[in-house]
């Protein structure tokens, strides 16, 4: 009971305290001064006329580089809580006599030929889809985060449909940590060829709104995009109750 | 129906937004079942990100991408604050992977004493 008037208390107070930002809410004119700079300037410097993107990949690309490092730290810790070492299959052998029954009936019915055929249909689309997302993400809303998200999508899509299907985890392991590399090499040549580290204008910035441009950002998407869709991928591959494939 | 219109669109953002970070404090306070607590913990990530949008919002101001309907010359008078589209992208990322993280451990919970009560884990209680 106590906890419970504690914990009523607590909301009351954090309420109250939003109570008075609302209260003073005025809703802003005009942009901040950093806002105003990079609306300002941006489109000139970098060559992308989506903001965000130039925000997110140059200007503030630092975060980005850390923000892939949570998510590979993420990724590998789900990996290292959810992986199974022999020892722990054993246990498994061990469960109660319950357990086992419920494992075998839950087997799989195997996919009609309706959602086996949608599937090989559809797969490479939304793996098309995700690679067009972070290919035109300095142009149009998206990015790599995104695009790699349609990819891990995809994936899901797959291990839904397809349960029994096998996702190489090597494959998945090179293409991301290649893509993570690449990522840190293309934002060393920054310091050499141009302004900075992760600065975008080690290549020429190209024409204006066409797809190969704004330099070296379309490159550090795809990039990014590649390393978040297989990082995603293979948590989902993780979450799995079956683990098939070597460890 | 005046009155509706007249409240700006960030400021129902940003109640909204507050609004979730309460209920999903609430969730994670009350809740014993782990799964129901990461709900909770996700709504308030949401939460957090509406209101981080809110503020960046700018009267009249649209997405800050320069197209045809946002001339690059008026673009500053045109567009909404980037900067914090671009932390809640980042933020989104990473609520993703915590969530993550914390449902590996609710199934490595679950495996190791067959329930997701969070009061039988009482080791680390005083």
């Amino acid at each position: 009971m106590i906890k419970r008037i504690f914990i009523f208390a607590m909301l009351a107070l954090m309420a109250m305290i939003f109570f008075n930002l609302v209260a003073n809410y005025t809703e802003n004119t005009t942009l901040s001064k950093l806002g105003h700079y990079y609306a300002d300037k941006g489109p000139q410097e970098l060559g992308a006329p989506n903001l965000v993107t130039a925000v997110v990949v140059t200007y503030r690309g630092l975060d980005t580089l850390g923000e892939v490092t949570v998510l590979f730290i993420s990724a590998a810790g789900v990996g290292l809580l959810l992986r199974r070492t022999r020892r722990n299959q054993d246990d498994d052998k061990g469960l109660e006599q319950g357990d086992r029954a419920e494992e075998t009936a839950g087997v799989h019915k195997p996919a009609s030929e309706i959602v086996e055929t949608a599937t090989e249909l559809l797969l490479p689309m939304v793996v098309l889809f995700g690679v067009y997302v972070f290919m035109n993400g300095h142009l149009s809303p998206g990015g790599g985060f995104q695009g790699g998200a349609i990819i891990a999508s995809g994936t899901m899509f797959l291990l839904l449909a397809l349960p029994e299907s096998h996702i190489s985890r090597l494959m998945i392991a090179i293409t991301e940590s290649m893509s993570g590399f690449s990522y840190v090499v293309v934002g060393v040549l920054g310091v050499f060829l141009a302004g900075g580290f992760l600065d975008n204008r080690i290549m020429d910035l190209g024409t204006y709104g066409s797809l190969f441009s704004a330099g070296a950002i379309p490159l550090i998407y795809l990039f990014v995009g590649l390393k978040v869709g297989f990082e995603l991928s293979a948590v989902l591959d993780r979450f799995r109750k079956e683990d098939t494939g070597p460890v | 129906m005046n009155m509706l219109t007249d409240i700006p669109i960030s400021l129902i953002v940003l109640c909204s937004g507050l609004g979730l970070i309460l209920i999903g404090m609430w969730g994670m306070l009350t809740q014993r079942n782990i799964i129901r607590m990461i709900i909770g913990f996700s709504l308030m990530d949401t939460g957090i990100h509406m209101v981080m949008v809110s503020i960046g919002y700018v009267t009249g101001g649209t997405a800050p991408i320069i197209n045809d309907a946002v001339p690059i010359a008026d673009a500053v008078n045109r567009v909404v604050d980037p900067v914090p589209s671009a932390l809640v992208l980042t933020a989104i990322v990473i609520g993703l992977g915590v969530t993550a993280v914390m449902l590996a451990f609710a199934v490595r919970i679950f495996k190791a004493r067959n329930t997701l009560n969070i009061d039988e884990c009482t080791e680390s209680k005083w």
